[in-house]
C-alpha cells in the first residue's frame, strides 16, 4: 500500500496574513505537488472563514531553524545589553514627551 | 544513562513549568510515541468520521441543510489535515499513518463504527458526537506539545458551529410532528450512550493516562470530561423536550453533578475489536478512496515534475 506517490508530494509550512499591514504567520503545513497547488490547498483548509488576505508557502525543506539545545548561549549577547531598553535611561525631572 | 536522566529532569521541569515542548526540543521517546500515537488516532478519527454523515448529504432535507453538512464534513477533512500535519513534526510521514489506518494498524474513535439511520442522526452526531469531542479537544488546547496545542485551538474554534448545528436539527424535529419528534428521540436513544463511551475507560481502567497527565498531554481525566459532558448535556436535551435514555440519571444536589447509570463495557470493546455495526464498511469506504484517488495523486505528481523539468529547460 505504500508505493504511493504521497512521498513525491513534498511538505509545504504554510503562512497566513489576516488582513493588510500585519505579519505573515505560520499557520501549519501540507502535502501539495507544486507551489500553486499549495497556496490553493492551504486556502481551502486554512482560511475557510476569511482569517486570510495572502498566502506565502515555502517548501519545508528550506526552513533552517536554530538549535533550541544552543539557547542559552545562542541568545546570551543580549542577556547584558539592559541599555538597549529605554527603560535604562535616567529622565530629568520635568520633562515632558521624552 | 545520568546524561538521559538530566535530559528528562529538565524536560519533565518545562512541563511542570507550563511551557510548551516544540519539535526539536529534546523529548522522551515515550512521550513521542504516545503523541504520534494518539495525534494520529485523533486525525484518523476526523477522516473516518466524515462517512456517517456524508452519508446523508444526498438526502438532507433542504438545500440549507444540505450546505451546512457540507461545510461541516469539510471542516472535518480539514481537522484531519491540521492533526496530520501536528503529528509530522514528531518526524513520522503522514502516508506511513495513512497506512497504518488502512491496514488497520491504527485505531480511530470507536463512534464512528455506528450507523446514520435516519437524518435526525445528523442532528444527534454534530450535538452529541461533536459536543463530546468538544470537551476533549477545549482540554487539549492547553497540551504541553506546542503543535498539537496550536491544531486543537484552530479546530475548536470551528467545532462550535459543527454542535450548533446538530442541536438545532434536534429542536427542529422535536418540535415538530409526532414522528419527527421519535425520531430525535430515537437518535438521541442510540447515539447517547456510544456518546458517552468516546471519553474512554473510566479512570481506574484507563491504559496511559497516568503517563499522560504527568506529561500535561492530557490535562483532565476521562471520567471528569464525561461528567462535564452530561451535565450540559443533560440540560439541552430537557430545553427540547427529549429525554436521555438512563433510568438512573439523577441530580445530586451534594455532588453538584448528574449521577448516571453504568456503561456497557463490553460493547465498547467489542467495537474497538472490530466488532461494531460498521467497522468493516468504514474501512472499505476509506480504502476504496484512497485507492480511487491514486491516480490523482499521480496526475498531480507528473504534472509537477514536467512544469518543473520545463522551467529548468527555458
Ligand atoms: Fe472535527
Ligand atoms: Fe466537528
Amino acid at each position: 500500500m505504500s508505493n504511493d506517490n504521497e512521498k513525491d508530494w513534498p511538505l509545504w509550512e504554510v503562512f497566513i496574513q489576516s488582513k493588510r499591514g500585519l505579519d505573515h504567520k505560520h499557520v501549519g503545513s501540507l502535502h501539495a505537488a507544486d507551489a500553486g497547488m499549495a497556496i490553493e490547498n492551504a486556502r481551502d483548509v486554512y482560511t475557510r472563514r476569511g482569517e486570510g488576505n495572502s498566502i506565502w508557502v515555502v517548501k519545508a525543506e528550506h526552513v533552517h531553524a536554530s538549535n533550541p539545545d544552543d539557547a542559552e548561549s545562542f541568545y546570551d549577547p543580549a542577556d547584558d545589553k539592559v541599555y538597549r531598553h529605554p527603560t535604562f535611561y535616567t529622565m530629568p525631572e520635568g520633562a515632558k514627551y521624552i | 544513562m545520568s546524561d538521559v536522566k538530566n535530559l528528562e529532569e529538565r524536560f519533565q521541569e518545562r512541563i511542570d513549568d507550563e511551557q510548551k515542548i516544540e519539535p526539536r526540543d529534546w523529548m522522551p521517546d515515550k512521550y513521542r510515541q504516545n503523541l504520534i500515537r494518539q495525534i494520529s488516532q485523533h486525525a484518523h478519527s476526523e477522516v473516518v468520521g466524515m462517512l456517517p454523515e456524508g452519508n446523508w448529504i444526498s438526502r438532507a432535507p433542504s438545500l440549507r441543510r444540505k450546505a451546512i453538512l457540507l461545510a461541516k464534513i469539510q471542516d472535518e477533512a480539514g481537522h484531519g489535515l491540521y492533526l496530520y500535519s501536528a503529528a509530522e513534526t514528531l518526524g513520522v510521514g503522514r502516508d506511513q499513518l495513512i497506512d497504518q489506518l488502512l491496514t488497520g494498524k491504527a485505531k480511530y474513535s470507536s463512534i464512528f463504527n455506528y450507523p446514520s439511520l435516519s437524518w435526525a442522526d445528523i442532528g444527534a452526531i454534530g450535538w452529541l458526537v461533536d459536543g463530546a469531542a468538544i470537551m476533549n479537544q477545549v482540554m487539549l488546547t492547553r497540551t504541553s506539545y506546542g503543535p498539537y496545542a496550536r491544531a486543537m485551538v484552530r479546530i475548536c474554534k470551528e467545532e462550535s458551529f459543527h454542535q450548533r448545528q446538530g442541536y438545532e436539527i434536534m429542536s427542529v424535529l422535536a418540535s415538530g410532528t409526532e414522528e419527527q419528534k421519535a425520531m430525535a428521540q430515537d437518535a438521541l436513544d442510540r447515539w447517547w450512550w456510544p456518546s458517552l463511551m468516546m471519553f474512554g475507560p473510566n479512570d481506574a481502567d484507563s491504559a496511559h493516562s497516568a503517563e499522560s497527565m504527568k506529561w500535561k498531554i492530557k490535562r483532565e481525566s476521562n471520567d471528569e470530561l464525561r461528567q462535564r459532558f452530561v451535565d450540559r448535556t443533560v440540560q439541552q436535551a430537557e430545553t427540547i423536550g427529549l429525554t436521555v435514555p438512563d433510568p438512573d440519571l439523577k441530580w445530586n444536589e451534594e455532588r453538584g453533578h448528574y449521577d448516571f447509570g453504568p456503561i456497557d463495557w463490553d460493547e465498547f470493546w467489542n467495537v474497538v475489536k472490530g466488532n461494531g455495526p460498521c467497522n468493516r464498511d468504514r474501512m472499505k469506504a476509506r480504502r476504496e478512496a484512497h485507492e480511487n484517488g491514486r491516480w490523482v495523486r499521480e496526475a498531480a505528481a507528473a504534472h509537477a515534475a514536467k512544469k518543473a523539468a520545463r522551467k529548468t529547460a527555458a
